[in-house]
């Protein structure tokens, strides 16, 4: 599990296809190779198909068509709650047990994977750490912390096996503006320590450049372009050149309105 | 006070039947625990048994209490006893609160927890054991309440069939149009009935997530 394929990606899409069961299709026939150590944002609108995307990686969804691999291997065929165990999930909700302190929220699975209780706290301490949190946050609950402690002790939560893989959907989506810059400071921070391999969901161009070794840019379930972000920005594109016309013009518009 | 005279008086019966009141409560609430959380969990995980479940326990909810004793009179072995048949009628009664509130409390679980939950790999047993039934506890418990007040309510009417309890003594007062009788009956199940609500709501305030 923890050894990327022959072919030296990590995971890989053929020809994925995924339809509700009402019959309506939210991704069609994506290929997609994600290579080892490299944070590939999914950028796209809301129904762009990239969250359907991510949770096909770690069969939160089953695709109806075609086959997703981690690591060379089939998703369908690996054991589930192992495969999900080698990856880590990071959501914008975050989702901490409100029932369980700082320390057991990030120590549950190592906990359930059998690591003696010295072990877990040691690797409670250093994750906290290594997101920017102090140590006597561990007994905290969730709802004594703020929307950026909350998210940080999410990622730490991820991380605390070791997987070789995270997910992350729009995980500063839900934060403010100057705590979102410092997160994502932190995260490329991290990124150069720790070299996971990072599926990243947004819909933010800035994010995505900021983030990205490469964009993967989709419309309507489907995969318009794989872009690194010098090539995003001089891209000819017209989906492309619009998101960077967009996101010039919101800048324009307040330069403008400061001369005028 | 004629009241006071006879429960100082009667205080040896007063304890039996109060204990025989608590022994019907007790044993029809733990059974409707035990046949309830679990149904509640099923309609809360399969929605094709919600509305069986939950129509089943609301139907036998609205079936007066007197004519469900008669109507388990004939079934074998439960009809034999009066006690087995007070805590069958007693146990079907309690239900539908423990399995409406499984069910509230589960689908109540905030469904990012649930995502990230399964996301990190968590069983479903460990879904379940770690994270559903702990953060319903509390629902689950206010059900368990209202299931004890209304039994012990209830279960006045079981010294109909001759089960025994404190409604002994309201039938026996009834039948001799004697006050003291009634209320040697009444109150004490009164104040089983407010020592359960305040204790288990204490538990339950205990067992609410912030």
């Amino acid at each position: 599990m923890e050894q990327p394929s022959a072919n030296g990606f990590v995971i890989e899409f053929h020809d994925v296809r995924y339809v509700l069961p009402n019959g309506q299709p939210l991704l069609q026939s994506l290929n997609l190779a994600v290579q080892q150590g490299e944070t590939m944002v999914l950028l796209g609108r809301s129904g762009s198909g990239k969250t359907t995307s991510l949770k096909l990686i770690n069969r939160l969804l089953m695709p109806s068509a075609g086959e997703v691999r981690v690591n060379g291997a089939s998703t369908a065929n690996t054991d589930l709650i192992r495969l999900r165990r080698s990856i880590g999930y990071v959501i914008q909700d975050v989702g901490l047990f409100p029932h369980y302190n700082v320390e057991r929220n990030i120590g549950l699975v190592p906990r359930i994977e059998g690591w003696p209780a010295e072990r877990i706290s040691l690797r409670v301490q250093e994750l906290l750490q290594l997101v920017g949190l102090d140590a006597e946050i561990a007994i905290r609950y969730p709802h004594q912390l703020s929307g950026g402690q909350r998210q940080r002790v999410g990622v730490a939560r991820a991380l605390a096996a070791d997987p070789a893989i995270l997910l992350m959907d729009e995980p500063f989506g839900a934060i403010d503006a100057i705590t979102r810059d410092q997160l994502q400071r932190e995260f490329l921070s991290l990124q150069q320590r720790l070299h996971k391999t990072v599926v990243f969901v947004t819909h933010d161009l800035r994010e995505a450049l900021r983030l990205g070794s490469r964009i993967a840019l989709m419309e309507a379930g489907r995969l318009v372009k794989v872009l690194s972000p010098q090539e995003f920005l001089r891209s000819t594109d017209p989906l492309a050149t619009e998101y960077v016309r967009a996101f010039g013009e919101g800048l324009n518009s307040v330069v403008d309105r400061g001369t005028a | 006070m004629n009241v006071l005279h006879y429960f100082s008086q009667h205080h040896q019966e007063i304890l039996e039947l109060t204990w025989e009141h608590l022994w019907l409560v007790g044993v029809s609430t733990l059974l409707a625990v035990l046949i309830g959380v679990p149904l509640g969990i099923v309609s809360a995980h399969w929605p094709v048994w919600n509305k069986p479940v939950l129509g089943t326990a609301n139907i036998i909810q609205t079936v007066p209490s007197l004519a469900l004793f008669g109507f388990l009179l004939p079934v074998p072995w439960i009809g034999a006893r009066a006690d087995r048949l007070a805590i069958l009628a007693l146990t079907l009664y309690a239900l539908l609160p423990v399995i409406r509130n499984t069910y509230t409390g589960i689908r109540g679980v905030d469904s990012s927890v649930m995502e990230a939950g399964r996301g990190m790999g968590l069983t479903p047993k460990q879904l379940l054991l770690q994270v559903e039934l702990p953060l319903a506890s509390s629902t689950i418990l206010s059900g368990i309440r209202i299931a004890v007040v209304v039994s012990v309510g209830l279960a006045t009417i079981a010294a109909a069939i001759g089960a025994g309890g404190l409604g002994e003594f309201i039938f026996r007062g009834l039948a001799m149009v004697n006050n003291e009788l009634i209320l040697a009956g009444a109150i004490p199940a009164a104040f089983l009935a407010l020592s359960a609500d305040f204790g288990l709501g204490l538990l339950e305030k205990r067992l609410r997530p912030q």
